[in-house]
């Protein structure tokens, strides 16, 4: 990436990054949250600059500004101008100088997610136990053709531990050999390099290429988007050791093309979230879908905002967390989940457990547990079989 | 200073003067086509100077090697006279002026040239491409000017081409497979009309889509459907390639329909006609050509050329036949993708 | 000493009031040249009632107010040059009423035109408002208050003459009903006539004479069709003539003018963007037709042609608002433009972009010169566009002069600063007639006593 420090002016404060591609609302999620121009991505872009330039001074309010960007790249997809697929880069890169030049100040939620994942290995306040999931899922060996890597929510979170348990038996069940880290599993980091702490990030990288080397693991399927994109595009500038990765909806999407799953007839209506990680930083927007809609009987209702334009769940960057946009009734979370109720939709699937610790929040904040399900796609297609 | 390849004696000892005589726009039978030409060769104004669409095709009509379209472009340049308005050609000398941005990708000896089309990248993609893909140019430095005849602006392909020329032969590039048909005519008509000297072998795409495809032939499943062609002003320069178009489509097992204007009747897309002469006579041709591709009962309409294709698609589109790029259609028959339409 | 902050807080809520650094700051400054300048709080109100409070309590302790819409204007319009309170209006997001029949809307005061026209698409496909080609974060008020211009100008006038009512909140506190809703609260179709337009009061005035909560708002036919079509000519003298021909057609959307160096294939001609609308192939193919025999005699002189535009290059054309305009701001890798937009007579064009040019030399910059034709073609609107790196104080220097420049020429010219900066106001004001001045000196302390609102703007 080119200096940030030399690039950073060029935001424009246009706004177009305010929305999605066709402005039905405000779709950069810590804007909705708070609604001052600060809080989008020109109010940060400018406030850096500001920052370089000494026209302002670390606060913790700048702070805070800073750090509830869920780096969800709604303002990469909309920005009109040349530089849009730097945006997010320019903010992580300004997060690590700030951390350097402004010492410990950063949201005190922040320091200690960042601690807890140095001491600890998760950001979960959790101690060992990794696989205490796992009720007898058995641990990778050497032969097998995947590492199934769960990472922290699916190891220690109540309802990322279900996602998991549920992947692991359609997976099972569609004979795929497979095994799990366990206790050796460490954090992936991606949310580590986003909150700009990026030696730390490269100590939580290494150690997970090693492991994976030692095992001779070729082939991953994540849990979580976040480490699929953390271990596809952000491993490499680590190391070139070579393993392929791929998010298990991508993986359920070729095992039902092939026929070794085969859900039957189930008259659900079900919206999908799309998490930014798969989408807007993967561009994996069909495979989630199809996933779906394999599901015989199935009704597949898009929400307004979708694919490219999906609104994110406000968890991106730590904040499943941190919760920096949490405690209103314009948090992302409720937002999202209202605007899934409004399809009619019985079920709202997601494909994260970030997203889906977050919307589980929310239908809960909202009441709206009783009629719309939170549910991850495995378990939608778990209950169809 | 660069002249034409033009031989007078020809025209004298002509039989046919088909050059004039076959014009689909003029009407001149072969007396006065006789004068008309003898006017033109001695530099005196003549009503064809003024009156040509510039569709290309009186340099296929003549069969003797002589170069009647050229001479019409020189003389017409010579005389001020204006095939279309000033400020659409001087878009297009800006548009196309070199300003050393040489976009070149991982070149070999056998490249490919995209000429100066952005939608080739897009589309030059697959297992037809396997291999060569990353091996291109593209851009203003390496555009084949030709476009220049439609504007009476030999001038400008006389001071461009030979500079495109040598900045392709200095990559060391042996063989340029050009995915336009435009380049394919000027390195192998208008260049040598002028003597211009092109150090390296080129070849058509066609001819290359061709050869991949027998390379290819197991994966090829028979599209079986009835295409109809869209023969570009540029094919004009090179007629000899047109074989390759039955030779492809029988290879895909798809079927050309029987059409009034084909060959050396065919019609352009006239867009550029439109530019130059105005809307009447560009609907006209447009309307004959469509509802003839129509009549013929084709579903497909093929096309060579990408300005062509992104000129009339969408008219195309409305009298309820498919626009495709010949390309596409060649991926197709292999199972693959089509490339993000227009 | 009385606690502004806490007092805002109450009538806002605590989340949507501010007086860190870091919003005054940020709502300090606006993206074009004027110098910043920072307000002590920035607030972000959701009703009328809000509005009402806020404005009622800065009267009382004589506080600057500015309010804000998406602060796109360039011209410093909503850099509060007293500091005090910006107003955020941007939370008044509601869209109240369409009244299909009558074809008009209203919206409430921070209703932004990307939301209003992904509303009419989603539930009135048969109804459109004048897009502007400011961004889409943009204010339907705050656009309607500077006299914008959109698509559908050349039609139907300023989008300000598309207004058909307001509500406000005057500097004193009281909320005021102006238009056909002042005596039957469902009525929103005129904004004065046939009686006295009250209007003008606040319109044109940059919130120096209230805060306005709702504005009705014209609709007009959306045809199922848009088509561009592109004239090219490299005679500037002919432009004048050429829209002449074209306004008589009535058979146009959008008329825009644009001449500039870059891209390449732009030099050295004048574009002429011609936007038609249809429910039909044919009522399309019409229309070009009937354009194109307008301006056939120029064609056939070979002074200009139309040019045939692929597929490909017309969605960039036709976009709404055009994202290609606010990418001009990238031109100089820095992020900044601005522009001065007189309102000029039509036959003037041409010693408008000679000046243009000149001041392009004299000051070495980069350029574009983008012209809308407005209702039928009586003026149009001239932007003296510059673009520059934020992070070169120079050549910012040297557009600010450049911009000053052009204000004098177009004065001299008998043109109409539109936007105006304050300095520009200045200008505007010495040369005013006297007894115009005076009129509008008497409005203004009629309306705000206290001078409280937008001080420093159309201060005589
Ligand atoms: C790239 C670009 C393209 C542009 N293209 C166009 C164009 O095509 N047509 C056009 O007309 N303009 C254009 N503009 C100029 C301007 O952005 C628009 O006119 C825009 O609609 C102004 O609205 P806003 O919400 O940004 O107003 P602001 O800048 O926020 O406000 C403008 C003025 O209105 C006042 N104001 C705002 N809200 C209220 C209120 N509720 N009550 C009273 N006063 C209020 C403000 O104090 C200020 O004086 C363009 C600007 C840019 C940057
Ligand atoms: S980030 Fe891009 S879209 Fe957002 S305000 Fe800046 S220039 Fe505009
Ligand atoms: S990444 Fe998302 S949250 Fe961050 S500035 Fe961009 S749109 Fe807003
Ligand atoms: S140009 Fe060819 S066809 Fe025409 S008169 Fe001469 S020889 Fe004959």
């Amino acid at each position: 990436m080119t200096d940030y420090t030399k690039q950073i002016h060029r935001c424009f404060r246009c706004g177009y990054c305010k929305f999605p591609s066709d402005y039905s609302d405000f779709n950069c999620p810590s804007y909705a949250r708070f609604r001052f121009d600060t809080y989008s991505t020109s109010g940060r872009l400018w406030l850096i600059y500001a920052w370089l330039k000494g026209e302002i001074e670390w606060s913790e309010h700048l702070a805070e500004i800073l750090y509830s960007c869920t780096t969800c790249k709604n303002c990469v997809e909309q920005c009109p101008m040349k530089f849009s697929s730097d945006i997010v880069d320019w903010i992580v890169a300004a997060r690590s100088d700030m951390m350097e030049k402004e010492k410990g100040r950063i949201p005190p939620r922040v320091t200690s997610f960042l601690e807890d994942v140095y001491r600890l290995g998760n950001p979960l306040k959790e101690r060992g136990k990794r696989d205490a999931w796992a009720n007898g899922i058995k641990r990778y060996q050497p032969g097998d053709e995947y590492l199934f890597y769960v990472g922290c929510l699916g190891s220690y979170d109540e309802f990322g531990r279900r996602m998991a348990r549920s992947v692991a038996r359609l997976l099972s069940e569609a004979g795929i050999s497979f095994g799990i880290l366990g206790n050796d599993e460490n954090c992936c980091g991606n949310e580590v390099y986003l909150l700009g702490e990026k030696e730390l990030f490269q100590v939580l990288a290494e150690r997970n290429i090693q492991k994976f080397k030692e095992l001779g693991v070729k082939k991953v399927v994540t849990l979580s988007p976040h480490a699929y994109n953390a271990m596809k595009n952000n491993y490499p500038l680590v190391s070139n050791a070579y393993f392929e990765v791929s998010h298990y909806t991508q993986l359920l999407c070729g095992l039902l093309r092939e026929n070794k799953i085969r859900p039957s007839r189930n008259k659900i209506k079900v919206t999908y979230h799309d998490p930014c990680f798969l989408g807007r930083y993967n561009k994996i927007y069909g495979e989630p879908r199809e996933v779906l809609q394999s599901i015989p009987g199935i009704e597949l209702l898009e929400m307004e905002r979708n694919r490219e334009n999906s609104f994110c769940c406000g968890g991106g960057s730590g904040n499943f967390v941190t919760d920096l946009l949490g405690g209103s009734e314009e948090s992302p979370s409720r937002i999202r989940v209202r605007e899934a109720y409004e399809t009619g939709a019985d079920i709202l699937a997601v494909a994260c457990p970030s997203c889906m610790t977050m919307l589980q929040d929310a239908v809960k904040v909202e009441n709206l547990e009783s009629k719309l399900a939170v549910k991850d796609i495995s378990q939608v297609v778990a209950e169809s079989l | 200073m660069l002249q034409l390849n033009f031989d007078p004696a020809k025209c004298i000892a002509c039989k046919t003067q088909d050059c004039l005589v076959k014009c689909q726009y003029l009407r001149l039978d072969k007396d006065k086509a006789k004068t008309e030409m003898q006017k033109i060769i001695n530099g005196e104004d003549s009503f064809v100077l003024h009156d040509c669409v510039t569709c290309y095709a009186c340099e296929e009509y003549c069969k003797m090697g002589n170069h009647p379209f050229y001479l019409i472009v020189e003389r017409q340049e010579g005389k001020g006279i204006l095939p279309a308005p000033r400020s659409i050609a001087t878009m297009w000398i800006n548009q196309c002026e070199p300003r050393g941005r040489f976009t070149v990708g991982k070149v070999k000896e056998r490249a490919l040239s995209f000429c100066f089309i952005p939608i080739f990248p897009l589309w030059a993609t697959g297992k037809l491409f396997d291999g060569i893909a990353s091996s291109y140019i593209m851009g203003e430095e390496f555009f084949c000017n030709a476009v220049f005849l439609h504007y009476a602006k030999m001038s400008v392909i006389k001071d461009r081409l030979p500079k495109v020329i040598e900045n392709i032969a200095k990559l060391g590039i042996k063989e340029l497979i050009c995915l336009h048909d435009e380049c394919y005519g000027t390195f192998n008509s208008l260049a040598p009309a002028y003597g211009m000297k092109v150090p390296f072998k080129t070849t058509h795409y066609f001819e290359y889509l061709y050869e991949k495809l027998k390379e290819l032939k197991d994966e090829i499943k028979p599209l079986n459907v009835k295409l109809a062609y869209q023969r570009p002003c540029s094919n004009r320069l090179s007629p000899k390639t047109q074989h390759f178009v039955d030779d492809i489509f029988n290879l895909i097992g798809a079927h050309r329909v029987k059409r009034e204007y084909v060959g050396e009747n065919a019609l352009c897309c006239a867009e550029v006609i439109r530019m130059g002469q105005g809307y009447k006579i560009a609907d006209d041709v447009q309307k004959r050509n469509l509802e003839d591709m129509v009549k013929a009962g084709a579903e497909y309409c093929v096309f060579n050329c990408p300005m062509c294709y992104l000129s009339i698609g969408d008219k195309v589109s409305k009298r309820g036949l498919k626009p495709i790029h010949i390309i596409d259609l060649c991926k197709m028959a292999i199972g693959e993708k089509t490339a993000p339409g227009v | 000493m009385i606690d502004i902050y806490n007092l805002l807080a109450e009538i806002v809520g605590e989340q949507h009031v501010s007086n860190h650094k870091e919003e005054r700051y940020f709502y300090g400054c606006d993206p074009g040249l004027t110098p910043p300048h920072e307000p002590d709080y920035v607030v972000m109100p959701e009703t009328t009632e809000e509005v009402q409070q806020i404005v009622k309590l800065a009267n009382k302790e004589k506080i600057p107010i500015v309010p804000k819409g998406g602060g796109l204007a360039l011209t410093g319009l909503v850099i509060p040059q007293k500091g005090g309170i910006v107003i955020d209006m941007k939370r008044m997001g509601k869209i109240l009423e369409v009244n299909e029949k009558s074809r008009y809307v209203v919206v409430e005061g921070g209703v932004t035109h990307g939301m209003l026209q992904n509303y009419l698409k989603k539930h009135h496909p048969k109804l459109r408002h004048s897009i502007p080609d400011s961004p889409a974060i943009s204010t339907v008020v705050g656009n309607a208050v500077i006299h914008g211009q959109g698509r559908l100008t050349q039609q139907y006038g300023f989008n300000s003459d598309m207004v058909s009512g307001l509500e406000v909140v005057l500097p004193t506190g009281e909320i005021c009903r102006i238009g056909s809703h002042s005596i039957s609260s469902q009525h929103w179709f005129s904004k004065g006539a046939p009686w006295p337009d009250l209007s003008g009061l606040f319109l044109g005035w940059f919130g120096t004479t209230g805060i306005i909560t709702k504005l009705g708002l014209r609709l007009y036919p959306c045809k199922k069709m848009r088509d561009v079509m592109v004239f090219l000519t490299d005679k500037i003298e002919l432009v004048p003539d050429i829209i002449l021909k074209l306004t008589h057609t009535e058979m146009t959307e959008d008329i825009v003018v644009n001449e500039q160096p870059l891209p390449p294939r732009m030099k050295g001609n004048i574009y002429i963007l011609i936007i038609i609308t249809g429910d039909s192939d044919e009522e399309l193919d019409f229309k070009r037709k009937i354009i194109w025999d307008a301006l056939w005699d120029i064609f056939e002189s070979r002074d200009g042609g139309f040019l045939s535009v692929p597929a490909d290059m017309k969605p960039p054309l036709l976009e709404m608002p055009s994202r290609d305009v606010v990418r001009f701001a990238d031109v100089r890798k820095g992020g900044g433009f601005e522009y001065s937009g007189p309102i000029i007579p039509l036959e003037k064009y041409p010693e408008f972009i000679t000046k243009q040019k000149e001041l392009v030399s004299k000051y070495n910059l980069s350029y574009s010169a983008t012209s809308r034709v407005i209702a039928g073609g009586h003026c149009m609107m001239y932007a003296f566009a510059f673009t520059f790196n934020r992070a070169d104080p120079d050549e910012m220097d040297r557009i600010r002069k450049a911009l000053r420049e052009a204000a004098e020429f177009t004065v001299e010219q008998g043109g109409m600063m539109w936007k105006p900066t304050i300095e520009e106001q200045k200008m505007i004001i010495e040369r005013m007639d006297p007894n115009t001045l005076k009129i509008m000196k008497k409005i203004k302390e009629l309306l705000d006593p206290n001078g409280i609102m937008n001080p420093g703007n159309w201060e005589a």
